[in-house]
């Protein structure tokens, strides 16, 4: 039977290519923040993944406002990075796990989760910058990815409830898959931040630090709040942490066991928040 | 589209994208994703207004995009995420469009995020990044 290691959470903002491009991890702006990754580099080293299921939010590059799905699940044979805008290099391409997406795909629906199934899908930085960060010397990443696309752009977003029960099926499907994998779970984004409006740059540690500290043991404790009350606390960008909340739910209805935090701002307009959690 | 009828209070300084805006923005926010393709942003330096017809802006749109205004650009519907690309094109980053928003410096922004780091509350930061802007400029 597969076995979930652990879940690795992780900021995705765009600077964080930029300053691993340009080698910056040790200038005096970034090395708070880079810092906190060699703990996650041996950790990796340690539990040694093959898969990952990977919660995280398209920013723009393979949705478009036409057609928003709430929740969408890769089930492509491998995932490219493009263009977002901005002329960058590319990231590093990705092999999906097909038939790992499929059995979580259709006992998603099985029981009751309406999601939107993508043989294709580009992904952003967003999942391409927790991989630059959590193997940062290897010329083709070390698992296939089952990735997750939830919607933090358009309201209504899905509730904070509704993504843990989210994530809390995929645990029930990796639970009923037969094969022998290793499988690290991903969440990505946030923590407090807002790009937009006269509000530009509000941060909120008081927030970032319930939601770390609950996220391992009680993680209910995130889901009372309504997404307009999120926003209020977080910031219009800092409902990311709805990709943490169910990443979190994939790890397992018990309580998990945290076993690294780092926490730094800013990083760019963001409360920058790795963490490490071991199943119970 | 409108809210639910017990829409909590609104975040000062915020605006929810919700389907208001987003039906609002749509040829706006559709023209940010077409710079996602390298000779559509070369077009649009080329002939912003005929590129800008082509995806039939409305008049207030128009008027954003020429002004360079993020502020008027979400009022006619525009979504960060989107308008983030045009930005892009201009070579302006999320700290000067924070600038642009909040009508300050890009120093004093930058300022801003760094006191919070240093354990300001954003009301405390940002409260002495508006007093300096007005003393300094």
């Amino acid at each position: 039977m597969a076995e979930i290691v652990g879940a690795y959470f992780t900021s995705h903002v765009p600077a964080i290519g930029g300053a691993i491009h340009k080698g910056l991890q040790q200038e005096p702006y970034w090395k708070p923040f880079f810092d906190g990754y060699q703990k996650v580099h041996e950790w990796l080293a340690q539990v040694k993944p093959d898969v990952a299921i990977v919660f995280n939010n398209d920013h723009g590059l393979n949705f478009f406002l036409d057609k928003m799905p709430t929740f969408a699940v890769g089930a492509a044979a491998e995932y490219h990075n493009a263009d977002e805008g901005w002329g960058l290099p590319l990231y590093k391409p990705f092999a999906g796990h097909t038939e790992l997406s499929w059995h979580i795909i259709n006992s998603l629906v099985e029981d009751e989760f309406d999601i939107t199934t993508c043989q294709k899908m580009l992904v952003d930085h967003a999942l391409s910058i927790p991989f630059e960060l959590a193997w940062p010397d290897v010329a083709a990443w070390p698992v296939k990815i089952v990735p997750f696309a939830i919607n933090t752009v358009q309201h209504p977003l899905p509730s904070a409830k509704r993504c843990l029960a989210l994530g809390q099926a995929v645990n029930k499907a990796l639970q009923s898959w037969t094969g022998g994998e290793r499988i690290v779970i991903i969440g990505t984004g946030g923590l407090s931040h807002q790009l937009d409006g006269e509000r530009a740059g509000y941060i909120n540690p008081e927030y970032d630090t319930f939601c770390m500290d609950n996220l391992s043991g009680n993680p209910a404790a995130l889901t009372h709040d309504s997404i307009h009350e999120m926003v209020r606390k977080a910031g219009t960008q800092g409902v990311e942490v709805l990709n943490w909340i169910a990443a979190r739910g994939a790890l397992g209805v018990e309580a998990a066991t945290e076993i690294h935090r780092n926490y730094h701002i800013p990083i760019s307009n963001t409360a920058a928040a790795t963490m490490l959690m071991e199943p119970a | 589209m409108s809210g639910p009828q017990n829409a909590s209070e609104p975040i000062p300084g915020t605006h929810l994208f919700d389907g208001d805006a987003a039906a609002k923005g749509f040829e706006l926010n559709a023209m940010c994703y077409s710079f996602n393709d390298a000779a559509n942003r070369q077009a649009f330096l080329d002939d912003e207004e005929a590129y800008c017809a082509k995806f039939h802006l409305t008049p207030e749109q128009r008027k954003a995009v020429a002004e360079r205004s993020v502020l008027g650009m979400i009022a006619a519907g525009g979504n960060i995420y989107y308008l983030a690309k045009l930005a892009g094109i201009f070579g302006l980053n999320v700290q000067d469009v924070g600038s642009m928003q909040t009508g300050v410096s890009v120093d004093n922004f930058k300022a801003m995020l760094l006191a919070q780091g240093a354990g300001q509350t954003y009301d405390e930061a940002h409260g002495a990044m508006i007093q300096k802007e007005k003393v300094h400029g």
